[in-house]
């Protein structure tokens, strides 16, 4: 089995996210604010790219949202609107209807999330 | 001058929050979940569910209300403008579904100091009307310049 899930978040994403989350960070949705700290523009949400880490993996474990009892991450570089997510993992153990996989999130040549490991329940 | 560590084991008072259907549909098309459970209270029960659930990651929404006061206690003592988030968990109970109560408790589990830099790790338990644990997360931020 492999992970392999592939999402641009359009221009106005983390806007959504922003309400959908209640996290209104301006460094998220204020291209203004941003460039003001030293910021290229306005940044994805770690926790959405996070959220794609785990869409990701439950899906290549059947979709069952039960499936997904563990998933850590580590948040490095910026993720940026407009520019394709690519979440890709393997398998890392597999046995007695779990299996634990590793993955990472990239946007071009940039990892955006790494070191992601996550702990599935097997569709028996 | 090192990490203020006094704040280590400090806890936060109780957050709570009840999950509402409409609000989880939000959180599923913002992140891109297109699994009908998640939007059709028939297909939820069909699949075996109270009602529909919350995707996994839906921990942030009713989670971050403990945390973000324990992340921006004074006695913590964070320099934001410094601090990114550098790493996160979650581990999953029993699944959340709309109509829920979910009451979370936050305290400061670690605070560190290296490389010049600052860890400071939040631990968030979360747990449902019935008293059973749907989440335990462990947030990391990591304070640049803290030595």
């Amino acid at each position: 089995m492999n992970v392999e899930l592939r999402v641009t978040p359009d221009k106005y994403l983390p806007h959504r996210y922003a309400g959908a989350s209640g996290d209104f960070n301006p460094i998220h949705i204020d291209v203004e604010f941003a460039k003001s700290v030293g910021l290229p523009q306005n940044i994805l949400h770690g926790l959405y790219s996070m959220a794609q880490v785990a869409r990701a993996c439950t899906n290549a474990a059947g979709g069952d949202p039960r499936s997904l009892r563990r998933l850590s991450v580590q948040f490095r570089g910026m993720g940026l609107p407009e520019q394709e997510i690519v979440v890709t993992g393997s398998v890392k153990e597999e046995g007695d209807g779990r299996m634990v996989v590793a993955a990472e999130a990239v946007q071009g040549d940039k990892r955006i999330i790494r070191n992601a490991e996550a702990e599935l329940e097997t569709p028996r | 001058m090192a990490v203020n560590q006094a704040a280590i084991g400090k806890r936060f008072p109780p957050f709570e929050y009840e999950v509402g259907k409409e609000k989880i549909a939000e959180y599923a098309r913002a992140v891109g979940e297109d699994n009908p459970v998640y939007f059709d209270r028939e297909q939820a029960r069909a699949a075996g569910f109270r009602d529909v659930p919350a995707p996994p990651m839906f921990a942030v929404v009713y989670s971050s209300g403990s945390v973000a006061p324990a992340i921006f206690d004074p006695e913590v003592g964070i320099n934001f403008a410094m601090m990114v988030h550098g790493s996160q968990e979650f581990v999953w109970g029993e699944p959340v579904c709309a109509g829920d109560l979910i009451t979370t408790e936050t305290s400061v589990k670690d605070i560190s100091e290296k490389g010049g830099m600052g860890f400071y790790v939040f631990e968030s338990v979360s747990r449902n009307q019935e008293g059973r644990e749907v989440v335990r997360g462990t947030w990391t931020n990591i304070v640049r310049g803290d030595s």
